[in-house]
Formats: C-alpha cells, structure tokens, sequence
C-alpha cells in the first residue's frame, strides 16, 4: 500500500481517527507520519486490517503485474466461502481455505509478513512431521554448542536423540 | 479469588501496580496468541449451535492440570449476560475487543485471577489468548500464554499447517498468530518534538504504532502501543525479542529527552506537573481529554521524582475510572457529559484526598 499523503513510498503507518463520529483511516509513510503534528495523532483502538488487506487484495484486482481477478463462483469446497467475499472482507473462512486459496495468498503473505513460511512454535498434537522438524533442528543446535564446549558425553546424547528422531521422521513420511 | 464480576464492578487491573521493570515508561506489556479448532469454520461463519459447540469446547479444555498449574481457577461468562456498560468496561480495561461490543452473540470471554490472563472465544478466532502484565515483561507474558496454550492443545486439536503454522481467520494473522504489544509513556519525546520521528522510525521495522484509546477527538495521555506486525516466518521469541530491543530504544531516547527537559527547562517542566497536580485536586469539571493530559503531565513529574506521594497505581486505576463506562457504573445512573465532567472531577478530587 502506498502512502496517502505523498502517493510515492510504502505506508508503513497505520491508524483510525474519529472526527465528530466519523471514523477515518490513515495509511502514511513514515516520512509524512512525522511531519504530523503529534496532537494530531489520534488513534483509534482498533486498527482496522480487514479494510487495509480488502484493499491490497482489491488493489492486485486492479491494474499491476499482480493481477489475478477473482474466479466468479470460485469457493472453499470445505466452508463455502465465495472468493469475492474472502476478497471484499479480507477474512477466510476456514483453515482449508488457505490450501485452496494458495495462489491467491502468497504474493499476499509475503507483502504482509515478507515470509511465506512458519518457523515458531508447533503444536504437539497437530503438528505431526513439523514438531520433529523442529525438535532436530533444536537438537542440531545444541549439539553444535555441546562440541564446541567440548563437552562430549552430552554432545553423544544428542546426537543418538537426533538419529532416533530422524529415524522417527522416516517412519512418518512411510506412512504418509 | 476475583470474579468476573468483581472484575466489572472494580477499575483495578493486577499490571496496573506498575511494579513490573521500566514501568516509568512501559507502562504494560501484553501478548496474545490467536488459535482455531481444526475442522470448525472460523467464527465469522458459524452459525449459533456451532458456535455454541466450540465455547463448550473450550470450556471442556480449562478442566486440565496444566492449565490450573499456570493460571489457577478460570471463570467462563457469555457475552450475551453482561449488561452493555459491563462489556465497555471490559472494553476499557483491554479484556475484550472493541469489536465484541455491538457484536457480543454467541461469544465468550474466560479470565484468570483479575484477568491477567484471559481468552476470548470467537472473537475473529475460535481462540485468543492473552496476557497483560506491568512494566517491560513481555518474555514472561510469552512464557504464560506458551503454557496455557501447551495446556488447552493437551485437548484441544488446533489448526496448524506444516507450512502456514496456526492459521488463522486474518492471514495478517497467520504463524505464529502472535500480537506481543507495550504501552509506553512518551511525554518527553513529545515536548522535545521528537515523537513523529521515533514512531516513523518504528513502523520501518516491522512495528504498529497506536494510541491507547481513541474516544472521539480526545487526546490519550501521551500513550502509545507499538506492537509487532509479521507473524510469519519468525519465530515468537524472535518476534519478542525485536519488539523488546526496540522499546528500549525508545526509552532511552525518551529517557534522554527527559533529563534533557528537566535540566535545561526545570521550572518549565515543573511548573507543568505541579499545574496538573494542582487542577487533578481542585477542579471541578474535568473532560476525560483534559483529565488524560494532566495526568500525562503528573505521570511525568512522578518519573522525574518532581513530585512524590502519589503513585502509578493511582494514576493506572484512574484511566478506567474516569471512561464514560465505569462513571455509570459508579453513579448507578446515565449522565449527560457536563454532568459526567462534573461526576470525574469529584471522583478525580476524591482520590488525590485520600
Ligand atoms: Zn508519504
Ligand atoms: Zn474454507
């Protein structure tokens, strides 16, 4: 999104105001948020990020290398949800959605997050492969740490976890 | 223990003793999770049954030994049985979203204690999960709300993908579904003219910036949440550990521009803090925008030892006390704004008595 004020860099800022009942919406860029005054600077509490995403969304509607239109009668074949409605309101409907609506998504996630991809916490119950993933990783570190503190009999100890886990992770992409 | 009721009924929040670290200027920290049940539609397509059969599910999930190590016993209210002035105090004191006030059906909120931790159920997610605490404790906010989650997800199957992490309703959302925030007190950076640029700074790293409250065209006390605005693709330490470097950037700046005030403009600064001290005690008609600045301005004073005697506490409570919502509660009756302006400055000149 770009700054409203200046039309030119990327609006970094974000925030509602209300004059006289009348909610308004600012996007600036930080070069013209600082050039307001701060008794200016009035924020509402709620940030509204589903009119900020409806606009991106629309905006690659629009003219731009991003164009990807909306398919009519396109919709999530778990919840139902209508790629118009998830595109107007910027809310999907269910977790499905994000498989199903992938191609519209990425370019989205990445200007969004600048990432496409999950590195925090998985769940023990439904994060399957990713937990062991992660847990080898975890693993791989300290082991790293271990040797380089030459402290070998807990170096072994990683190691050996590290291979059952991988052995683990083996077992699983079998099955799958 | 604290009921929800009692929670209602008193301004008091546990983060507000302001006896976490930094809380001169940080004046709390909070960090919340967003997290869906797989296999349900998100709350926004749910229908009442539906939407019914995940508070219950939930509720179900508080019944586990985890979750009563870390938080203790939780209490469960429907939206829907709280009176309007009880949700806009819940409003007031950030333990439900703006958004749930007209839009209350077939929602629920959980608090633990005196709502340090608390959940909302079918907000934009089946689960929001969220701690606030005093000062610059955003690490310990994550380490609670982490264990809370591990508890709730012994029972609760959470939608998670491999690639996507949690997902979530909002893809802003999406990952980790983390929202780690402070609210911080910049005075000093205001009077130095220096705000827009340190705020402007923020928002290129990746940072929200936001007031406190925004009622009508009412100032907020020099109050200011920066929160973290990428959830994906970094991990919540990471997120935490970012938002943290970067609040003690502003407050050494703010601390600096402080000295820098109270060295050179002394009698400048404090002739501004007595003035507040002064007006808070004797007044007799106070707007809430007059009543926030002022005690921006003691807030300051109290920071630079200008002023002793009074404490953070008093001034944390009074940003509840002196909204529209919790006057009515205390009055028992609804009050035209001359009326309410009248109603603060005696509850204002009351407390500073005491
Ligand atoms: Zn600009
Ligand atoms: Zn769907």
């Amino acid at each position: 999104m770009v700054c409203e004020s200046c039309g030119q860099r990327p609006a970094t800022i974000h925030f509602t105001e209300i004059i006289n009942g009348h909610k308004q919406e600012s996007h600036l860029c930080e070069i013209c948020a600082g050039e307001l005054q701060p008794q200016g600077l009035k924020f509402a509490p709620q940030l509204s990020l589903h009119h900020f995403l409806a606009g991106l969304l629309n905006h690659e509607l629009g003219e731009g290398s991003y164009r990807v239109p909306a398919e009519a009668g396109r919709k999530c074949a778990k919840c139902g949800i209508m790629e118009e409605q998830f595109v107007k309101q910027g809310l999907l409907g269910c977790g499905d959605c994000y498989p199903y609506f992938e191609e519209r998504l990425q370019p989205l996630l990445r200007r969004i997050h600048g990432n496409t991809r999950h590195t925090g916490k998985v769940p023990a119950r439904t994060g399957g492969r990713a937990r062991l993933v992660k847990e080898i990783e975890d693993l791989k570190s300290k082991l790293k740490t271990a040797v380089e503190h030459e402290e070998f009999e807990l170096a072994v100890k990683y190691r050996d976890r590290i291979r059952e886990l991988e052995g683990n992770l083996l077992e699983e992409e079998g099955e799958a | 223990m604290m009921s929800i009721k009692d929670i209602v009924n008193n301004a008091h929040s546990r983060w507000m003793d302001s006896d976490g670290p930094e809380s001169d200027i940080v004046v709390s920290s909070r960090v919340r999770v967003a997290r869906n049940l797989t296999g349900i539609p998100f709350p926004h397509m749910l229908d009442t049954e539906k939407a019914k059969e995940v508070i219950n599910a939930v509720r179900l999930a508080l019944d586990n030994e985890q979750v009563k190590n870390i938080a203790g016993e939780p209490e469960l209210i429907n939206l829907d049985e709280l009176s309007p002035v009880d949700r806009q105090i819940l409003v007031d004191k950030h333990l439900i979203s703006p958004d749930m006030l007209n839009n209350f059906q077939n929602k629920a909120v959980i608090m633990w204690q005196d709502g340090t931790i608390s959940i909302m159920i079918n907000e934009e997610d089946h689960l929001r999960i969220q701690c606030f605490l005093s000062g610059l404790q955003l690490t310990e906010a994550w380490e609670i709300i982490d264990q809370v989650d591990n508890g709730l997800e012994q029972t609760l199957d959470f939608a998670f993908s491999e690639k996507l992490g949690y997902l979530t309703s909002c893809p802003t959302n999406v990952g980790t579904g983390i929202r780690a925030s402070v609210m911080l007190h910049l005075p000093g950076l205001k009077l130095t003219k220096q705000l827009g640029g340190v705020l402007g700074a923020t928002g290129k790293l990746g940072l929200t910036v936001r007031g406190l409250y925004g009622e009508g065209t009412e100032a907020v006390g020099d109050l200011f949440q920066i929160s973290n605005q990428i959830t994906l693709g970094q991990s919540e330490e990471e997120i935490i550990d970012n938002l943290i470097s970067v609040s003690r950037q502003i407050m050494s700046q703010e601390q600096a521009a402080r000295r820098a005030l109270y060295k050179n403009r002394r009698e400048v600064i404090e002739d501004r803090v007595f003035r507040a001290y002064g007006i808070l005690k004797h007044a007799r008609i106070l707007s809430s925008e007059e009543a926030m600045r002022l005690f921006s301005d003691l807030r300051l004073g109290l920071g630079l030892k200008a002023v002793t005697g009074i404490r953070f506490k008093l001034l944390n409570e009074l940003m509840v006390k002196i909204r529209p919502a919790f006057m009515v509660k205390i009055a028992g009756k609804e009050m035209s704004t001359y009326e309410r302006d009248t109603f603060r400055a005696g509850l204002i000149r009351k407390e500073f008595e005491a």
